[in-house]
This record gives structure tokens, sequence and C-alpha cells, in this order.
């Protein structure tokens, strides 16, 4: 399975997501720009498609390739949570701790209260 | 209530973790050792983390995976180092999303009076500027755009792949 990590890996596709950041573009302009083949150029937009990055406006006859910014606004508020994640794990154990705790107490208190 | 102290000293590989729980030791180690026990605590409680594979034994496996509520993975995975129960583990800690990029925990469980337990967790880094993006990235303004910081993040990756 293609993933968003698998497309940014690959410089030619960040430089496509960048220039495609500015505004659409047509397939042709693509290749002008970057300077690859049209194949290679289709095979990159492929992948970009496939990990959900990039989409088509079909604009009569020209197909126009444009950025989809939710996946990397997603992955951004993930990475966020990833460093929130590793720092607040401890408070997560205390809390967690607590709870057992509290349950362990409760069911102390149930048998004795039989 | 007990709090947590980061210490990461400037030019250093490690970032250390302290905190004083209110909870006898035993207990603690359990809680982070036992695949009970792990979902209930170590992710946000927006995403669901799942134990893939935990087998507390030095050479053993863990792997969690976690799903948020659109369906997306996130991946972690390491191996135990060595396991003195229940006053120390060692083990390697890897997000599969940034592959290569590992981290060298130890955590340490010491016995303090009134039934408490101090919990000491260094994470030592494979480089300074490793340790440093895990500290800073989040702290950053928010001036950098999303996609400047997964560029970096990334070229990092392929630069070491070479």
């Amino acid at each position: 399975m293609m993933t968003i990590f698998d497309a940014l890996v690959d410089p030619t596709r960040r430089q496509i997501l960048d220039l495609l950041r500015e505004r659409p573009h047509l397939v042709g302009e693509l290749v002008d720009k970057v300077g690859i083949s049209q194949p290679l150029m289709s095979k990159h937009l492929r992948v970009l498609r496939e990990a959900g990055l990039v989409q088509v406006k079909q604009d009569a006859q020209r197909r126009w390739y444009e950025l989809r910014p939710e996946p990397l606004a997603e992955l951004d508020a993930w990475l966020a949570s990833y460093r929130h994640l590793w720092l607040g794990k401890m408070d997560r154990l205390d809390d967690y701790l607590q709870e057992l705790q509290k349950e362990q107490k409760n069911h102390e208190q149930d048998q004795s209260d039989r | 209530m007990s709090k947590t102290n980061l210490i990461a000293e400037p030019g250093t590989q490690e970032i250390r973790l302290e905190r004083v729980f209110d909870a006898p030791r035993d207990l603690v180690f359990k809680v982070c050792t036992d695949p009970k026990h792990i979902p209930q605590w170590w992710g946000p409680a927006y995403l669901t983390t799942v134990v893939d594979k935990m087998d507390v034994k030095p050479g053993g496996l863990w792997r969690y995976v976690q799903r948020d509520p659109k369906g997306n993975e996130y991946a972690f995975h390491g191996v135990y180092h060595d396991i003195v129960m229940p006053e120390r583990l060692v083990f390697t800690f890897e997000w599969e999303g940034l592959p290569g990029h590992v981290i060298l925990e130890t955590s340490t469980f010491e016995a303090l009076p009134d039934g408490k337990t101090r919990l000491v967790d260094s994470s030592v880094f494979q480089s300074v500027e490793d340790r440093d993006g895990m500290l800073s990235s989040g702290m950053q303004d928010g001036a950098k755009e999303t996609w400047d910081r997964f560029a970096e993040l990334l070229t990092t990756l392929k630069t070491e792949a070479k």
C-alpha cells in the first residue's frame, strides 16, 4: 500500500507538490518545469493521487492537477500529538495508576461489605 | 499532585523524564510491562492503541499500533534488551513513520517510602539533532508551514539512508 510517507520521500514528488502549492498545473506545464519525461511525470502524479495528496479537476479538454492539503494537515496534527504522546505519557500513566488503585479499593470495600 | 521533570542538557543526546507516582513499585512496573494495561494509558484517548506484539524478555519484540477515528494507523516497535523486575527496563523505540531513528530507552523504577515510586525514563537518541528535533518541533512558532517541516524531516531521513 502506498502511504503518504512513501509519496513524500521522493524529492521529485516534493518538487511537484511545491509547484502545485502555488497553483494548479497541467501535466505539460509540470513536465516543462520539473524537466522529466511525460510517462515518468504521470507515474509520479499517480502515486500522489493514490496518497490523496493531489486531485484532478477536469476543465473541458484539460486536466488540472491541484494540491489536496488535507492529508498534510492531518499528518501535522498527528505529529504534534506524537510529541505530546511522548512527553505526556507520564501524566497518562499517573492518571491510570490512580484509577486502578481506586478501583481496587472500591473492590475491596465491596468484598468487606458483603 | 506530582509533576514530571524533564531534563535535557544542551548538546547531549538524552532526554530524561522523572516522575513520582503515588503507587507501589510492583504496580507501576506491571502497568508498563503487561499488554492488558498498555492500551489504557500509552496513547492519548482519541487514539485506539492495540498491542500487536509484546514479548517482555531480552531479545523480545514489542509493537503497538495506534488508530485514529479516520482509520489512519501509526505503529511503533522495538526490542527489549534488559528486564530486571521490578527495577529496570531497557528497550529500543522506533516510530515506523520515521524508520531508522532509533531511541534507546531505560526505565528505572525506584521504591520510595509511603508506597510511592519514582520512575526515571531516559531516552538516548542517535544524534543531538534527533533529540533536539523531538524537543523543539512542537514548540516552534506556528508560522513554519507543515510542508517545510515535513520536507526537513524527510531530507534528514534521506540523507541518513545514503
